[in-house]
């Protein structure tokens, strides 16, 4: 397959205007002849779907949830990076850029990287004009941080909750064209199927997750803004729903899947409790500046934290990392608690946790200036564990968070289908090997509010495909192969439930193909998921009608795309010869532990083909060319 | 203005609640100030009836207006907790109302039983219908030294049968449970409440209701120990 | 722990439901409420039986999927606590737990403890938002706004929109919910331009879709999980009033 990134020509800086200038542009009383179909209501999903019924389109958008306002990109709590430069400290786009260039590991494409550090101005000035209520100095000027190293303070937050003031946003946004009648919200319904006619995309199947009918939908193109994978893990900070299930299917329809092994693990979690642990509650890293991080020096010590003196302890970020200290990257810090507790240091129940103990803050700072700083944390951290971190040191475990791969997209955001777009942390495009603090936002509302909007009118006025409607037999045999789907998923009545096939298949993720992989472990999860896959296929467990409300077959059809899904990601990591981000293989490291990149060799984007069931996948390669930025290694010495 | 979005709107008839409840209130704060008057003596007490009665102008007017303000109050009522009724069809096995005071949990009852009573207090002393009156006096021919309706032989009279008194001490009791939710609600429902003046309306609601209700209660109750027995008005 | 859960079950919205008991073994304190469910609904599907269907997602308490009233407390109880972060410690060994979804007119019981609250969905569509377009907007500083003023419309603007204020409230009234994105929006410049228009339509199709009364018994404001203040209640009346006095029509 030929990849084409259709990167405009031109110096860096000027490639999104002269892409904006060469599009071809939809007559305004023409756009109400074009349907769209959006799947997902996240931050990108609502805020492409309510700027595309501005301008005219005719929209559709879907939302498994069952209301667009609960999307999980509601849960990032930090912030959304912007150029704005308003606090006069030396930020500019170039600098956006370039850091999140580096923070990827240089495995992301230059001009989408700096298309986004462009329109991140945008945001913010949509942002307040829709009424988010940003924090604020008493001047009455928007306040910033700095946020994941960034040596310039450049992000906007609201308290905590950033992420649902931006969604609330978008979803105020999108209710107001729905209540204008301009889209047509579909809650509780998810995508189950892709329609492709003649090789373009024109539709989708979905399934009413309330009364259980599948139906079909067609469309000029359909926008898949369906998040990302990391509940392939089954334990991650990801909400219960989210799932891989739309890009997978778009993925069997032809669209390829790029670089599924960049995924992101963050330090500072909340430790698993038990086998019945559901997910995985993240803390902010901010805890790493006043806590020190450590474990008994002992094997198998099981003291209460008060009673291993300190010559017992062994603070393991500070004896590895002396300059950066237990504030090490995240990728860094994640990886060294791993190794303590694969050394059988661990602290906790299972032993898969490391202390963060903020004893020596509260004696220097006072425990009120530590309630200040953290008091929010601190609450969360007792609600869940019913512990006091005043008290007695915090237990932190690294847990996966986000995932930087996705389906490939071109700089007009279209995948490898023609139709098909993917915008969001469902596409591939801008964070490379690895995602910088507060990006994550950034990017799902850029793509939403200012470059899928005008990207896909140029498909409209370009595309030569007729118009399809839903009676096309396309449609039908789509339809019919998602109710045989559903059919045998019920028919199978076997012996173990989904969520069994899920918590295992998230262990053979986290094991092999988790914070640290090698080849042998990666070969290893490659023999152990089929097996996983086949058995799930023989001897699954589920209940109920697929006539009515059954969550445990909604589980079902995610599980089953997460087992197929699990194999590519860890071929994906078998394939990268190399440790670049989110991707650590053990093989591929400097003495000290430094992940060691290979720029002569992979600085490409995997992008996967699917070829049949039974086939393995070929592996396409786009070619990362660095016209602007020079690779270097990314060093936190 | 429209009339129609007061009337049928939620909050609109939570602004007729409060505003006739906010008149309402103000009568009763007058009212317990003029009644009060019995502690002066019969003199003074029976000028202040006389005064009353001596200005039709005045007095019919306010009862036509606090007779439409208390069929608002009870429109408003009913059609409130009818639609309250009908918001939650299903109710729940298990209900805990969580911060919900008693008072304002039981205020359609509160307020059914003082009207009832103001229905009888209004046959009481307003009528004077002797029948009610539990002394078998017609209080209609009770005057005083001065010609004038001896009002003060009639208070006492009326509060010296201890039924007549303790169905007054129970009423405003009611009444006190009725003001100790509805004073700050009417507030609140007017949007006569912010943070600042939360505490402070709060308080005040309270400092008000336990006023009046003492006020209220000290009439029959003074009487019931003996205040007023030696007034020769009442042997006539 | 051993519990015994009474538990609401219901097939859909047409057929009666009733409460089911369920002998519940093994429960471990640190588990939270809706993992113990999820450890009841194993047992279930192991037996051949239906799992108990009830929503739930983020699992971190800000998406407001969650809606359960468990023993007469809408999630729970616990303050500033929803159900997905209430854990069982906070039970005790061999109590009996009333689970029940949501009961309201306007929330329609769709199976077990899953509701519809698409009403709330209707009502911001009514007006809960500012009406601009994307692009052309100002620079995000060319309008200063208080601090006072931005962190009290933050405070609203916490609602997760979970309904548990109508869960709790005895007439199933939506106005702490609607009062807090009236209050957000009016709170600031960008949003006071419209607000005498979206006080009158919220309002109107919360009227429409059959919620109670506000009767400020505080019930609302006592189970929010974010801890949503009354006081926005009585801001969304006094907008009200103004806008009546206008004679805006909805």
């Amino acid at each position: 397959m030929n990849l084409d990134s259709k990167i405009p020509s031109g110096p860096l800086a000027q490639k999104w205007d002269k892409h904006k200038f060469d599009l071809k542009l939809v007559n305004p009383a023409n756009k109400r002849k074009f349907d769209v179909i959006v799947v997902g209501s996240g931050l990108a999903g609502a805020s492409a779907a309510a700027t595309m019924a501005e301008l005219g389109y005719q929209v559709k958008c879907f939302c498994f949830q069952d209301s667009p306002r609960r999307a999980h990109s509601i849960a990032a709590q930090g912030g959304i990076n912007a150029a704005k430069s308003y606090q006069n400290d030396g930020d500019s786009v170039y600098r956006l850029f370039y850091d999140t260039i580096k923070g990827g590991d240089f495995r992301a494409r230059e001009a989408n990287v700096y298309r986004l550090a462009q329109v991140s101005v945008n945001i913010i000035d949509q942002c307040v004009a829709q009424g988010v209520p940003f924090a604020r100095e008493y001047g009455g000027l928007l306040s910033n941080r700095s946020f994941g190293g960034a040596q310039v303070s450049r992000t906007f937050y609201a308290r905590g909750q950033t992420g649902q003031q931006l969604l609330l946003g978008a979803y105020q946004a999108l209710s107001r064209q729905i209540g204008l009648g301009a889209v047509k919200m579909f809650p509780r319904t998810e995508m189950v199927d892709l329609v492709v006619v003649d090789g373009a995309a024109k539709g989708i199947v979905v399934r009413d997750l309330v009364t259980g009918e599948l139906s079909t939908h067609a469309a000029d193109a359909v926008v898949l803004a369906t998040g990302g994978y990391g509940n392939v893990f089954f334990l991650s900070t990801n909400a219960k729903g989210c799932n891989v299930t739309a890009t997978w299917r778009a993925y069997k329809k032809g669209a390829v899947f790029a670089n599924p092994c960049y995924t992101q693990i963050h330090p500072t979690c909340i430790p698993v409790s038990g086998d019945h642990q559901s997910k995985l509650t993240l803390m902010s890293e901010s805890l790493r500046n006043d806590g020190r991080v450590w474990v008994p020096k002992q094997k198998g010590d099981t003291r209460k934290p008060d009673q291993v003196p300190e010559a017992e302890r062994d603070y393991f970020l500070e004896r590895k990392y002396p300059s950066f200290g237990n504030l090490a990257p995240r990728d860094i810090a994640s990886r060294a608690a791993k190794e303590v507790c694969d050394e059988g240091r661990g602290v906790g129940p299972g032993g898969l946790g490391v202390y963060l103990d903020f004893a020596d803050a509260i004696k220097r700072l006072s425990e009120e200036t530590v309630r200040e700083r953290y008091g929010n944390l601190f609450d969360m951290y007792e609600k869940i564990t019913g512990e006091n971190a005043y008290r007695a040191p915090m237990r932190i475990y690294p847990a996966v968070h986000y995932t930087m791969g996705g389906t490939w997209v071109d700089y007009n955001l279209m995948s490898s289908l023609p139709g098909l777009f993917v915008i969001g942390e469902a596409n591939f495009s801008d964070h490379g090997a690895n995602r910088l603090g507060a990006s994550a936002l950034m990017q799902g509302l850029a793509d939403g509010y200012f470059i899928l909007p005008y990207t896909i009118g140029n498909y409209f006025a370009t595309s030569k495909t007729a118009k399809v409607k839903a009676d096309h037999p396309e449609f039908k045999k789509a339809l019919e192969s998602s109710q045989a789907l559903a059919k045998r998923l019920l028919s199978i009545n076997g012996k173990r439930t989904v969520t069994s096939f899920h918590r295992e298949l998230g262990k053979i993720m986290w094991e092999k193909c988790g914070m640290a992989r090698t080849k042998q472990s990666l070969t290893e999860a490659l023999t152990l998921i089929p097996a996983l896959r086949a058995e799930f296929w023989k001897n699954v467990k589920v209940t109920g009608e697929n006539n009515s409300l059954n969550q445990d077959l909604e589980a079902a059809g995610r599980v089953a795309d997460f087992l197929e899904f699990g194999e590519l990601l860890c071929r994906d990591a078998l394939t990268r010869e190399e440790s670049c981000g989110g991707h650590f293989r053990v093989e591929h490291q400097y003495p000290d532990g430094e992940a060691k990149r290979d720029d002569e060799h992979f600085a490409f984007v995997s992008a996967w083909e699917y070829q049949g069931p039974d086939k393995p996948p070929i592996l396409n390669k786009e070619p990362l060319v660095y016209e602007e930025v020079h690779m270097s290694t990314r060093s936190y010495k | 203005m429209s009339i129609n979005t007061l009337f049928n709107s939620s909050v609109g008839k939570k602004f007729i609640m409060a505003a006739t409840g906010m008149a309402m209130f103000l009568f009763v704060v007058l009212h317990l100030l003029g009644n009060l008057q019995v502690f002066l003596g019969p003199e003074v007490i029976n000028r202040y009836g006389a005064f009353l009665q001596g200005n039709l102008e005045l007095i019919w007017p306010a009862r036509i207006g606090l007779l439409v303000i208390v069929g608002l109050h009870i429109w408003s009522a009913v059609r409130l907790t009818a639609e309250n009724r009908a918001a939650r069809p299903q109710p729940y096995a298990h209900q805990e109302l969580v911060a919900a005071s008693y008072a304002s949990r039981t205020m359609m009852m509160s307020g059914l039983i003082i009207l009832a009573f103001i229905v009888y207090h209004l046959l009481h002393y307003t009528f004077q219908v002797t029948a009610i009156n539990g002394t078998g006096r017609d209080f209609t021919t009770l005057q005083d030294i001065n010609r004038q309706h001896d009002v003060f032989a009639m208070m006492v009279l009326g509060f010296r049968n201890p039924i007549v008194a303790g169905f007054y001490v129970l009423a405003m009791t009611l009444l006190f449970l009725h003001l100790s939710h509805g004073v700050s609600a009417m507030f609140q429902s007017l949007g006569l409440r912010n943070r600042t003046y939360t505490p402070v309306i709060a308080r005040f609601a309270v400092a008000i209701t336990w006023c009046l209700y003492v006020g209220y209660l000290s009439i029959p109750l003074a009487i019931l120990l003996g205040f007023g027995s030696n007034y020769g008005g009442i042997s006539k | 722990m051993n519990l015994t859960l009474r538990v609401w079950r219901q097939k859909s919205p047409q057929e009666p439901g009733r409460i089911v008991d369920y002998p519940v073994t093994g429960i471990i304190p640190d588990m939270s409420f809706l993992e113990m469910l999820d450890v009841v609904n194993e047992g279930l599907i192991a037996k051949g039986e239906e799992p108990i269907a009830f929503d739930s997602d983020c699992r971190e308490g800000i998406c407001g999927t969650c809606s359960i009233v468990i023993n007469g407390r809408a999630h729970g109880g616990q303050k500033g606590t929803t159900a997905c972060q209430l854990h069982m410690r906070h039970f005790q060994d061999g109590q009996t737990i009333t689970v029940e979804p949501w009961r309201a007119k306007a929330f329609p019981v769709l199976r077990d403890l899953v509701t519809d609250r698409g009403a709330f969905d209707r009502i911001i569509q009514a007006g809960g938002f500012v009406s601009v377009n994307t692009g052309g907007t100002p620079d995000a500083n060319c309008l200063p706004i208080g601090k006072a003023e931005s962190d009290l419309a933050m405070d609203a603007a916490a609602c997760i929109g979970c309904g548990a204020c109508v869960a709790a409230c005895k007439n199933a009234s939506a106005m702490l919910f609607v009062s807090a994105k009236v209050s957000h929006l009016s709170l600031l410049p960008q949003g006071e331009v419209e607000k005498d228009q979206r006080v009158m339509s919220m309002v109107t199709q919360m009227d429409k879709e059959g919620f109670g009364n506000c009767t400020v018994t505080g019930s609302c404001e006592a189970v929010c999980p974010k801890e949503i203040s009354l006081d926005f209640i009585a801001r969304l009346n006094r907008e009200y009033g103004v806008s009546l006095l206008k004679g805006v029509q909805a």
